[in-house]
């Protein structure tokens, strides 16, 4: 309360630069442009503050997201890191060899590999994680004492603020090759069990850390879909002879559809990243076989082993690929009646 | 006016109360007139269960049951594991050895592994450092977030459209690893902390959280600053962030376990083992199980349990977050909501 007082002072100590709104006289002109528009200087001079205050965020995200962009020219070059201490000035001096990358790349089993690790833990997500969050929602909406739901939820959100490196540690204490579950089987008698460093299994494994870690978090967003449900809604089908199943089945799961919808399409437009710091981090522990998946591909190859030409072929192959998908879903979502991620 | 654009989850859904309504409110008037001679005679206890509307049939025992058991198995498949962390990281060498490793009932406690590791050395600097990187880098992303947010809440002045779009772009693309790798170097970041601040430092979803709820305060109240007077950096700070205060404990945590959990920029960029953050220490001393500089000998010789050691690394990684989280718990869906893109 106290704080929203409006500071009275007529001087202006801290700030300088606006005064404009003297001119305006009422400020409703910066909310919505009336017809007689404000010339473009006027303007500029009325909102020089606001864009200063844009300024570092817009330089960052001009630097950092797209001038890289242009580093991908490295994918047409046989680029050498070690021209210069300058990547810039190697970019420059690396002799351009067409879409030579390219082709060693689709003639690389390897990334072909890496390619067919990536789909299969995409699906494997998609079936096994994406369920969990929509559940646990349904369930925990379902329980009635404020404190029990409270807890519960502080409980299921803490995984998702814990570091991959803090969640693959855990799951190596209770399930590597001298974890707990390794010990009590010994203990028992049988031998030993190293989940973590099993091929085999390393697909299953890495969605499991999924659904421990982000799975409770996942349900904040279902439950909020939840809230929105007008009691009424519930209250008129129990009138009309509705259970509660046939309630969740008619009232529930359809003021779900749409955000079910929207996480969808968001999966599927992101279906080629599937965990790149967790992968990284247990990649050399599996072995690239099973590993291996696109994103660890780029970084091996450039970051390892300093075929940068190569790695950004391939990181600009996914790149592409990708964003295609993501204007794909987001088309397949429109054409449902959905949403999706922008609107037309 | 609103013109829906863009940013997921949070535009499909209204930003609405809290706890959804098994009928609050109903039979709110319960127990008022009856016991009304015996004082506080029968107040529901804080893990009563409301009272229920009407129409709503009594749970049955097994389906009460079987919710309870599910929910506390869900909340024990994730506690168990840290209780099992924490127990054996207060734990002496001797009773790790009886326990035959990891220790699940505490017996004696013991601060050793902790106190051998806080007492300088290799994880105590790498603590240090990523303290100071989380609280540099959450302060510096936190202060462009809110500049820009705020700077963007305006519809209608001159570039907002265009820069939103900038910002929103960035969200269906990303440049690649081997670009940016090179970018980073050539502007000489390598080998410094700035590099695991800069490349990583704003978020645009974060940006876009900010700002729908900045566009939210009652424009009214800015109106009238600003005729009294108020610049817009003075209108940010002394209106706009005061009634603000849920979403930027959000917004601030987001991005400061965004820092403290970072491990790849520095493998990345760092060559330097002493300038290491403890999540890449981590990494050496746990995942790859290596004795700690210095430690190894306490280790060998037999004061110092090796296990203990790597338990109580992860608990100081995992302490911070554990400990701050649930304080912003109730903020979190306020945060994730106000994300709606507005014109």
């Amino acid at each position: 309360m106290s704080h929203s007082t409006v500071p009275r002072s007529g001087t202006e100590a801290d700030t300088t630069a606006t005064t404009p709104v003297a001119s305006d006289g009422a400020t409703g002109a910066r909310r919505a442009r009336p017809p007689g528009e404000p010339s473009l200087r006027h303007r500029l001079r009325r909102d020089r503050v606001l864009l200063l205050m844009t300024l570092p965020a817009v330089v960052l995200v001009l630097l950092f997201n797209y001038i890289p962009i242009l580093g991908n020219v490295v994918a047409f070059q046989d680029y050498d890191p070690y021209v210069s201490d300058n990547g810039i000035v190697s970019m420059l001096h690396s002799p351009w060899v067409g879409l030579e990358n390219f082709q060693r790349i689709f003639e690389d089993s390897a990334f072909w590999g890496a390619v067919r690790n990536t789909l299969v833990l995409f699906v494997l997500q998609l079936v096994l994680y994406f369920p969990v969050p929509i559940a646990l929602a349904l369930l925990i909406n379902s329980v009635v004492r404020p404190r029990v739901r409270a807890i519960s939820q502080a409980v299921l959100y803490l995984p998702h603020f814990f570091s991959w490196v803090l969640v693959i540690a855990v799951f190596q204490q209770l399930f590597g090759g001298a974890g707990l579950l390794s010990q009590l089987l010994r203990q028992h008698g049988y031998d030993g069990l190293d989940v973590m460093t099993d091929p085999a299994t390393f697909k299953f494994l890495v969605t499991a850390q999924s659904v421990w870690k982000d799975a409770g978090w996942g349900i904040i967003v279902f439950l909020a879909a939840l809230a929105s449900v007008s009691p009424d809604l519930y209250e008129a089908a129990a009138m009309d002879g509705a259970g509660r199943w046939r309630r969740m089945w008619h009232v529930t799961l359809p003021a779900l559809r749409p955000v079910i919808a929207l996480l969808l399409v968001l999966r599927v437009g992101d279906a080629l990243t599937v965990g790149f710091e967790q992968i990284l981090l247990q990649r050399d522990a599996v072995g690239p076989g099973a590993a291996e998946v696109l994103d660890t591909f780029v970084w091996w190859n450039g970051v390892r082993n300093q075929d940068f030409g190569y790695a950004a072929a391939a990181g600009l192959v996914k790149g592409v690929v990708s964003l295609g998908l993501v204007l794909a879903a987001n088309k397949v979502a429109h054409l449902m009646g959905e949403q999706g991620v922008y609107r037309k | 006016m609103t013109a829906t654009t863009g940013r997921p989850a949070s535009a499909a859904v209204p930003a609405s109360g809290d706890e959804p309504g098994h009928g609050p409110g109903h039979g709110s008037g319960r127990g008022s007139g009856l016991g009304a001679g015996r004082g506080p005679a029968h107040r529901p206890g804080r893990w009563a269960a409301p009272p229920r509307p009407v129409w709503e049939e009594e749970p049955s025992r097994a389906g009460l049951a079987g919710k309870g058991l599910v929910l506390a198995l869900a909340c024990l498949g994730i506690l168990f594991p840290l209780w099992i962390v924490l127990v054996t990281s207060l734990s002496s060498r001797k009773t790790i050895d009886q326990a035959g490793g990891l220790v699940m009932v505490p017996k004696g406690i013991t601060f050793v592994a902790y106190r051998e590791l806080l007492g300088g050395g290799q994880v105590t600097r790498a603590a240090v450092i990523s303290v100071l990187i989380t609280l540099v880098g959450t302060l510096f992303s936190m202060a462009v977030s809110v500049l820009c947010a705020y700077g963007l809440s305006r519809t209608g002045s001159l570039g907002h459209r265009w820069i939103l779009m900038t910002l929103l772009a960035t969200m269906f693309f990303s440049a690649g690893l081997i670009p940016t790798y090179l970018l980073v170097q050539s502007l000489g970041l390598t080998d410094t902390y700035l590099a695991l601040i800069l490349p990583s430092a704003i978020s645009v979803f974060n940006i876009l959280v900010l700002r729908g709820f900045f566009m939210g305060i009652s424009p009214e109240l800015i109106d009238s600053a600003r005729i009294d007077g108020a610049g817009d950096l003075r209108i940010l700070w002394q209106i706009v962030m005061p009634l603000s205060r849920a979403v930027l404990a959000v917004i601030t945590l987001f991005y400061a376990v965004g820092y403290w959990s970072a491990w790849f920029n520095a493998s990345l960029y760092l060559n330097d083992q002493d300038m290491m953050p403890l999540q890449n220490v981590m990494i050496q001393l746990v995942q790859k199980q290596e004795a700690p500089v210095g430690l190894g000998q306490a280790i060998k010789t037999g004061e110092l349990s090796g296990l203990a050691v790597q338990m109580a690394v992860m608990v100081l990684a995992l302490l911070p977050v554990a400990v701050l989280s649930p304080f912003v718990q109730k903020h979190f869906r306020k945060g994730m909501l106000t994300g709606a893109v507005k014109g």
